[in-house]
């Protein structure tokens, strides 16, 4: 139990040579992506080839072993899932992918004994064909600037130890001894971070809110809910670099005067409900959190809280009522939750993402923060990059990169040279952009001027064959679907919203409809009470704005541009795959099939209702739309 | 019987002190023990906290989470989020609906063997389109063909 700075930095001493003592570390990813590909496999099996190598090894940083040990740790997401497992090996940071568990011994024998390398695992460069040692020399990552990821995949998440090895409680403990609460609420300031959970606020600011009201007992909450489809790096950040969110929550516990905080974590995320929950523990137990930390006089308790599945408890005032029990139901602002929040204190609300930038800019300083990113939006921004681009995954870029340069560097494209259509970004609040927003700089300000937002960071890249007004209806579907009820304009605007959707890609609407549908967004957007309702229009807008021919196309000729409405395809029989059979026919509501046993039979496209029984049922995949 | 029933939800109740603002937490923990929530539960819930069943009932059907009928032994969740949307989770969802036979609404077997639901976003959208089975069990880059060698290996294991 740390009961002092010098007992931390005794500790931090003692952890570094434990780290410097390394002959080798190997890393295994055990996010949730490599765990799916069986990367908890490939983990045993490291574990009992080295040490049928008789290879002094070790499973955590301070285990005491003779000689130069061999280090074997999971670690959290590297970001490039779609490639794992992937397994890292220091020093060189060697970057081995795909790797299955009959690939382990060949890793132990050739690279772990005789520091060879093990050419087929390693990525190939698909321009030059050049086979890359490090994950530094991929295009994926060549782009890419990490701060909030910047232990996620070299670090072991389940280890309080390696955390600190690599500078981790520096940061508050700086604050604690060397800085006054106003002095780090100023330093965030300059930093000019703004809130990563959507709306971009300026977090120092919203910490001043705080500091300067009065309150024996205020509150720091977490938001790990991420309810956003599409989005997974706070997830990778709770799974990959717990500390670091803990940390961060108690530099802003700090900041504002606050001795407890809660971590509100969606229940789908039950790795990273697991780490936290073992995180918390383990600084409790080394005294990094509970009464009187290291002796400085600051307290700072945190509790871990699974939601329940509701989209709509990630709005603050949803949240604090989900905490306290209850539905998680938005209510009027203000009282600001800085004023009131929970059980009535003052309460600062910050993103997973927000908070994990902080030990950074402690230790940096909000200069060295500023220099990243661009005049408004200073730092760097995760992105959840995913639909189809050629290279899925979770990158950190500074903000004010092109869009062109995410999906076309570092994303690599289109898969299957596709051609690219359009990119929803920032969720169900967000908006699609086109080829012509391809070099707008990805900014808050830029992407607000365009129709979108950044939100909570979802990027998902459209080809060719997506229909714009079905990914408009999908997004309606979601929001209609998580509305908390509570108002008119969201409740029953977004339901008659996506009835008009619906409509339309049914072939059922008509062009006044989509006036009704602009309006009935505009109202939901003035009229609503939360974020949820205010955002939920943007995906039509926008799709409105820069797909309006798609729309056209629905409406006037019945047509589906990208040949995805179902509705508004037609049915037709492969005159060589029929056998006449005649199951079609006989199931045919519409009477629309004729044709002669044992011949092939044909549809009467002007009597078919395109109810698709026929297809279901025919047992020789004869039918087919266009 | 029936008391031996309700000690451990009294036990779940105590190891929270009765403490409503879990309420969530508790009923997590109780429809872990049940599969769901079943109604006598609900009310014993509310009887033994001092709170009104209508609070109890308002929280249990607000959270996607809970559930008022029983699931299936085998909870099968097919990611519906943009990501999984855009890459083809349509026809896996269409796949094993109608390999299980479930129609309209319907989300579990008669046998209450299985359960299919569609959730928005797992978090592994790099993997898209994902399934998972029972909360740990990720299935990335799935087909139709794929869900259903996944559900055939449940119903051969539930067969012997
Ligand atoms: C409907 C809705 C859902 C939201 N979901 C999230 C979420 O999942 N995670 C998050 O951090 N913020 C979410 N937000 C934004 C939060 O309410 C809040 O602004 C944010 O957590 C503040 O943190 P920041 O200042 O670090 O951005 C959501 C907002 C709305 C209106
Ligand atoms: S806007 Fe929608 S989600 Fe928000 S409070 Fe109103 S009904 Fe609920
Ligand atoms: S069911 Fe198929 S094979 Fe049989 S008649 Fe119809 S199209 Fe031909
Ligand atoms: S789609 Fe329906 S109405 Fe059309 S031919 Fe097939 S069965 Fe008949
Ligand atoms: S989970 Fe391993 S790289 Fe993302
Ligand atoms: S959209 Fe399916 S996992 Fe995210």
């Amino acid at each position: 139990m740390l009961k002092s700075m010098d007992d931390f930095l005794n500790l931090y001493k003692q952890s570094q040579e434990a780290l410097g003592r390394e002959k080798m570390r190997i890393l295994i990813c055990a996010g949730t992506g490599c765990v799916a590909n069986g990367s908890l496999d490939v983990y045993d099996e490291f574990l009992s080839r080295v040490k049928e190598q008789n290879l002094p090894v070790k499973v955590h940083l301070m285990e005491e072993v003779d000689d130069e040990p061999h280090a074997l740790n999971i670690s959290g997401c590297h970001g490039f899932c779609e490639m794992g497992p992937l397994v890292r090996i220091e020093p060189g940071g060697v970057f081995y992918h795909h790797v299955k568990k009959d690939d382990v011994k060949e890793i132990v024998d050739k690279h772990i004994l005789n520091n060879q390398l093990v050419e087929r695992l390693l990525y190939t460069h698909p321009v030059t064909g050049q086979t890359v040692a490090t994950q530094d020399e991929i295009p994926f990552y060549q782009k890419q600037t990490r701060v909030a990821l910047e232990h996620c995949g070299r670090i072991n998440p389940d280890d309080l130890n390696d955390y600190i090895a690599h500078g981790g409680y520096q940061a508050i403990t700086r604050a604690l001894f060397n800085m006054t609460p106003e002095k780090v609420v100023e330093e965030v300031l300059d930093s000019g971070l703004r809130g990563r959970g959507g709306g971009g606020f300026p977090t120092g600011k919203k910490w001043q809110f705080a500091a300067s009201t009065q309150g024996a007992k205020k509150y720091i909450i977490c938001n790990g809910d991420e309810g956003d489809p599409g989005a997974f790096m706070d997830r990778s950040v709770m799974e990959g670099d717990p500390h670091r969110v803990l940390e961060g929550m108690m530099i802003a516990g700090f900041a504002i005067g606050a001795d407890e905080g809660y971590v509100y974590v969606r229940a789908e995320y039950p790795l990273a409900v697991k780490r936290l929950k073992r995180a918390v523990a383990e600084a409790a137990r080394t005294g990094l959190l509970g009464d009187n930390i290291l002796n400085s006089g600051f307290s700072f308790k945190v509790n871990i809280k699974e939601g329940a599945g509701a989209f709509v408890c990630g709005e603050e005032t949803a949240l604090i009522a989900s905490i306290e029990g209850e539905r998680g139901m938005p209510r009027p602002r203000p009282p600001f939750p800085a004023n009131k929040g929970l059980w009535n204190c003052p309460t600062i609300i910050n993103n997973v993402e927000t908070l994990a930038n902080l030990p950074s800019i402690i230790l940096k300083g909000g200069k060295w923060f500023k220099g990243f990113g661009t005049e408004g939006s200073p730092g760097t921004k995760t992105f959840a990059l995913a639909g189809q681009v050629a290279h899925t995954g979770l990158v950190e870029i500074p903000m004010g990169i092109s869009l062109r340069e995410i999906v076309f560097d570092i994303g690599g494209g289109l898969r299957e040279n596709k051609k690219f259509k359009a990119v929803q970004i920032g969720g169900p609040s967000g908006g699609c952009l086109t080829e012509n927003h391809l070099d707008l700089s990805l900014d808050y300000d830029e992407l607000r001027k365009a129709g979108a937002m950044i939100g909570s960071g979802g990027l998902v890249v459209m080809g060719e064959d997506t229909c714009m007004v079905e990914v408009a209806k999908f997004f309606m579907g979601f929001v209609q679907n998580e509305s908390c009820g509570k108002c008119v304009p969201c409740r029953e605007g977004t339901k008659r919203m996506l009835e008009i959707l619906t409509a339309i890609t049914e072939g059922r609407a008509g062009e006044e409809d989509l006036l009704l549908l602009e309006e009935l967004a505009l109202a939901v957007q003035d009229g609503s009470l939360c974020g949820l309702g205010k955002t939920a229009p943007n995906p039509v807008l926008t799709t409105l704005k820069y797909f309006k021919d798609e729309y056209i196309a629905h409406i006037r000729d019945k047509k589906c541009p990208a040949g995805v409405c179902k509705a508004l395809l037609d049915y037709h029989i492969d005159q060589d795959k029929c056998k006449g059979c005649g199951l079609c026919a006989k199931v045919c509501p519409a009477e629309a099939i004729t044709g002669n046993k044992k011949e092939p039979h044909v549809i009467d496209v002007a009597k078919c209702l395109k109810c698709g029984t026929c297809m279901e049922k025919c047992k020789f995949d004869a039918i087919y739309t266009a | 019987m029936q008391q031996r029933k309700f000690q451990r939800l009294q036990n779940i109740i105590d190891g929270h002190e009765g403490n409503v603002s879990h309420l969530i937490a508790i009923l997590q923990e109780v429809q872990e023990e049940y599969r769901y929530l079943p109604e006598e539960v609900l009310t014993y819930i509310a009887t033994a906290m001092g709170i009104p069943p209508a609070t109890v009932y308002g929280v249990a059907t607000f959270y996607a989470q809970f559930s008022m009928i029983p699931k299936g032994k085998y909870v099968i969740k097919v990611c519906d989020g943009t990501a999984c949307h855009v890459r083809g989770s349509e026809p896996i969802n269409f796949a094993l609906r109608k390999e299980l036979k479930l129609t309209g609404g319907e989300q579990t077997t008669k046998d209450l063997q299985f359960t299919v639901e569609t959730v928005s976003c797992l978090g592994a959208c790099g993997l898209a389109p994902v399934v998972v089975v029972n909360e740990n069990e990720v299935h990335g880059q799935m087909t139709p063909a794929g869900v259903l060698e996944v559900l055939k290996k449940f119903q051969v294991q539930e067969e012997n």
